[in-house]
C-alpha cells in the first residue's frame, strides 16, 4: 500500500512514530447480519460495552470531567435512547445504521435548542454515538489507546486525551481540531506532538497500521515507505539528541546570542507538576493557576487547605519568586457553585477578578491564605482579567484588610506584592494607570480579545495569532509602561513557549518568559539562538 | 428500567400532584437530570413531570426523556406521582428541585 501524506497545522511540537489507533468509527465498515435479532443483540452489546468503558474511566477522574462522563453513563443506561434504533432494526436496517439514525435525530434535537447550554450537549451525544459505533465496529477506543500510539480522529475531547498515557510517546493526528483548543494546550503541556486540520481521513478500505507525526511541520504520513520511515527515524534521533543536549543545559540560566539575560519561569496548574523537577531549571514560578483547588467535588477549599498548597509550592521554589494568580474562574473555566452558567458570552462576562469582587466571601479566604503563605518565600499575588484601575484598587484594599486582620489576630503573615495580569486590551493600553507592583502579560486572552477570535474555534484559528503586530504592539506598550514605572513585567501565555515567536517577543523588550515545565529546555535553546537586537 | 409490576400496581393509586420552580442556573441540564432520575428510580411509584399542569407528561426516571424537555431556569415543573411510596417520592423530587439540585 502506498504511503499517505497529509498536511495540516502544527498544534504541539515534536516528532513521533507509532502504531495507529483510530478513534472515529465512521471510516470503518462492519459486516452486518441479515438477522434483525442478531443486529439488535449486537447493538445491545455495543451499548453495554460503551457504558462499561466509561464507567471504568470515571474511576480515575474527578470533578467536572467525571460529571460529564456520569451523564453519558446515565444516558446509555436508559433504554429510551435506543428505542428508535431497535424499531428500525426490526424492519431490516443494520445495527450501526440504525444507531446512527436514532442518535443523529437526538443530536439534531439538541442542536435546535434555544438555550446555548442544551445546544452544547450535542457534543456529548456525538461522543455517545461514536463510542457505541466504535464498539459495534470493533475499533479500539479510548480505554484501549495503547501508550505510544498515534491517535487518529476527527477531533478528540480533553477527557479522551486525559484518559490515555502520554508518558511513553504517542501523538495525535486530527482531521479537524484547532491549535488553540484545550486538547492542544494539554498536548503541549504533556509533550505529545499534535497535528490538526488534516482534512477527511479516508483509508480506501484498509486501516493504516503505522504513522509518522511531524508536530513541527504539521504533517502526518500514514503507512510510510521503508525509506520514508528510515529518514524520519534519522530526524527523530537527531531531534532527541538535540533535546537531550538542551535538557542538559537547561539547568543553566538563559542568555540570548548577544548576551542578554532572560528570566525563564514556570507555569503550573497543580503542585503535582513540580514533583521530581529540579528548581534550578527555572528562575522561579511565573504563574500558579489556582483553579485546581476549586474544581474538586468537596466544595470551595477552606483557608488552611489553600495555605498548605501555597506553602508547598513556595517550599519547592527555595526562595525563588513564585507568582500565584487568584482564582480565575468563569469563561472557559466554570466552577460549580461559583460561576454563572447561563451567560450568553462567558468570555465577556463575570470572570476572573470580576467574579472575585462579586463574591468577596470567597475572595477573602484566598487572600488570607496567600498572606499567611507569604512568610514562607518570595510570594507575589496576581489578579486576573483586570480592565480598570478601580478593580485593582478594590482588591488591594481587601488584601490590606485581610493582612491587618491576621496581624491583629497574631497569626504569622506578610503582605505580598500585588500585580495584575495584562490580558484585557484596556489594561495593556493604559498599564501605567494601575498601581500594580508588577505586570504579567497573559497572551492567550490578550490575543483572543484583541483579535476577536476564540482560541477553540478552528474556523478562526488563523486569526488567533499572538504574533500579530497588533498583539505585539500591546505587549510592547505594557513593557514600556513597566520600564517607566520601574516594575517587573513577564509574559505567561502560550506565546512564551512558542519558539517561533521568541525573537519577536524579546524584541518588544520583554526579558522574562513563563512556560510549562516541559517547554523549558526548548525555550532556553531558542533563547540561546536569538539575537535580541534583531528587530528592535 | 421500567418495572412492569410497579407501573401496574401504580394504577391503583390516586396520582398526587405538586409543582416547583427550577431555581438552578441553567435549568434541568445534564447533572440535574441525572440527579432527578437517580432520585426517581429510588421509588417504585410512577413519577412524571410536565412544564404545564395538564402535560404532556415525561417519565422522570428516564434521563434521555428528561433532557429532551430542555426545561430552562425559571420553568415550573409540575409533578404527577402514583404508587405505594408516592408521598415520599413526591417529597423527595420536590426537595431536590427546591434545593437547586445541590448546585447553589
Amino acid at each position: 500500500m502506498a504511503e499517505i501524506l497529509l498536511i495540516g497545522r502544527a498544534a504541539s511540537p515534536g516528532l513521533a512514530i507509532g502504531p495507529v489507533t483510530i478513534l472515529t468509527a465512521a471510516v470503518a465498515r462492519r459486516t452486518a447480519s441479515d438477522d434483525p435479532a442478531q443486529e439488535a443483540a449486537a447493538l445491545r452489546a455495543a451499548i453495554e460495552g460503551a457504558r462499561a468503558e466509561i464507567a471504568e474511566q470515571i474511576k480515575t477522574i474527578q470533578g467536572e470531567v467525571a460529571d460529564i462522563l456520569e451523564f453519558q453513563v446515565a444516558m446509555l443506561e436508559d433504554d429510551a435512547l435506543a428505542v428508535a434504533a431497535y424499531e428500525v432494526i426490526s424492519v431490516g436496517i443494520t445495527a450501526d445504521h440504525a444507531w446512527r439514525l436514532a442518535l443523529d435525530e437526538e443530536i439534531a434535537g439538541y442542536r435546535a435548542a434555544e438555550d446555548e447550554y442544551f445546544r452544547a450537549r450535542a457534543a456529548d451525544i456525538i461522543d455517545i454515538r461514536d463510542r457505541v459505533l466504535a464498539h459495534l465496529i470493533g475499533v479500539d477506543t479510548v480505554a484501549r489507546i495503547a501508550s505510544g500510539s498515534i491517535v487518529a480522529a476527527d477531533d478528540i475531547t480533553p477527557s479522551t486525551f486525559l484518559a490515555a498515557d502520554w508518558s511513553h510517546g504517542g501523538a495525535i493526528a486530527l482531521a479537524g481540531g484547532s491549535p488553540s483548543s484545550h486538547v492542544a494546550m494539554l498536548a503541549r503541556a504533556r509533550g505529545a506532538p499534535m497535528v490538526v486540520g488534516l482534512g477527511p481521513l479516508s483509508w480506501n478500505g484498509q486501516l493504516p497500521a503505522l504513522a509518522l507525526v511531524d508536530g513541527d511541520a504539521g504533517s502526518v504520513i500514514f503507512d510510510p515507505e521503508p525509506e520514508t520511515r528510515r529518514l524520519f527515524e534519522h530526524r527523530m534521533a537527531a531531534a532527541n539528541a538535540a533535546l537531550a543536549e538542551a535538557e542538559a543545559t537547561s539547568l543553566a540560566p538563559a542568555y540570548t546570542a548577544d548576551g542578554r539575560r532572560i528570566v525563564v519561569l514556570l507555569n503550573i496548574a497543580a503542585p503535582e507538576e513540580l514533583a521530581g523537577l529540579d528548581p534550578a531549571i527555572c528562575d522561579g514560578i511565573g504563574l500558579v493557576r489556582t483553579e485546581f483547588l476549586f474544581e474538586g467535588s468537596h466544595g470551595l477549599p477552606d483557608e488552611d487547605t489553600q495555605y498548605a498548597v501555597y506553602r508547598r509550592i513556595l517550599d519547592w521554589a527555595q526562595g525563588r519568586p513564585v507568582t500565584i494568580r487568584t482564582l480565575d474562574a468563569g469563561g472557559d473555566k466554570p466552577i460549580k457553585g461559583l460561576t454563572i452558567d447561563s451567560e450568553s458570552n462567558p468570555f465577556l462576562g463575570l470572570r476572573g477578578i470580576r467574579l472575585s469582587l462579586a463574591r468577596p466571601e470567597v475572595f477573602r479566604v484566598q487572600l488570607r491564605a496567600l498572606s499567611r503563605a507569604a512568610v514562607h518565600g518570595a510570594l507575589k499575588v496576581m489578579l486576573p482579567m483586570i480592565a480598570v484601575p478601580t478593580e485593582f484598587d478594590r482588591a488591594a484594599v481587601m488584601l490590606d484588610a485581610e493582612f491587618a486582620a491576621l496581624r491583629a489576630e497574631g497569626i504569622a503573615c506578610a503582605r505580598p506584592p500585588l500585580g495584575i495580569m495584562v490580558e484585557v486590551p484596556a489594561a495593556a493600553l493604559r498599564a501605567e494607570d494601575f498601581g500594580a507592583a508588577f505586570y504579567s502579560i497573559g497572551s492567550n486572552d490578550l490575543t483572543q480579545y484583541t483579535m476577536a477570535a476564540a482560541r477553540d474555534i478552528g474556523a478562526v484559528a488563523d486569526l488567533n495569532d499572538a504574533g500579530n503586530p497588533a498583539v505585539l504592539a500591546l505587549i510592547a506598550r505594557t513593557v514600556e509602561a513597566a520600564r517607566q514605572r520601574g516594575v517587573e513585567v513577564s509574559l505567561c501565555g502560550d506565546a512564551a513557549g512558542d519558539t517561533r515567536l521568541t525573537t519577536a517577543l524579546l524584541a518588544t523588550g520583554l526579558s522574562a518568559l513563563s512556560v510549562a515545565p516541559v517547554m523549558v529546555a526548548r525555550l532556553k535553546a531558542a533563547i540561546a539562538k536569538a539575537d535580541s537586537r534583531v528587530g528592535s | 428500567m421500567h418495572d412492569v409490576n410497579a407501573s401496574r400496581s401504580a394504577n391503583a393509586f390516586v396520582p398526587l400532584t405538586a409543582s416547583a420552580v427550577l431555581v438552578n442556573a441553567v435549568g434541568l441540564h445534564a447533572r440535574p437530570s441525572v440527579k432527578l432520575t437517580q432520585c426517581a428510580k429510588g421509588f417504585t411509584a410512577k413519577i412524571e413531570f410536565a412544564l404545564a399542569p395538564d402535560g404532556p407528561w415525561t417519565d422522570a426516571k428516564s434521563p434521555v426523556k428528561v433532557m429532551r424537555v430542555k426545561a430552562p431556569q425559571g420553568a415550573t415543573l409540575h409533578f404527577r406521582v402514583a404508587g405505594p411510596d408516592g408521598k415520599a417520592a413526591l417529597a423527595a423530587v420536590l426537595a431536590l428541585v427546591h434545593d437547586g439540585f445541590g448546585e447553589a
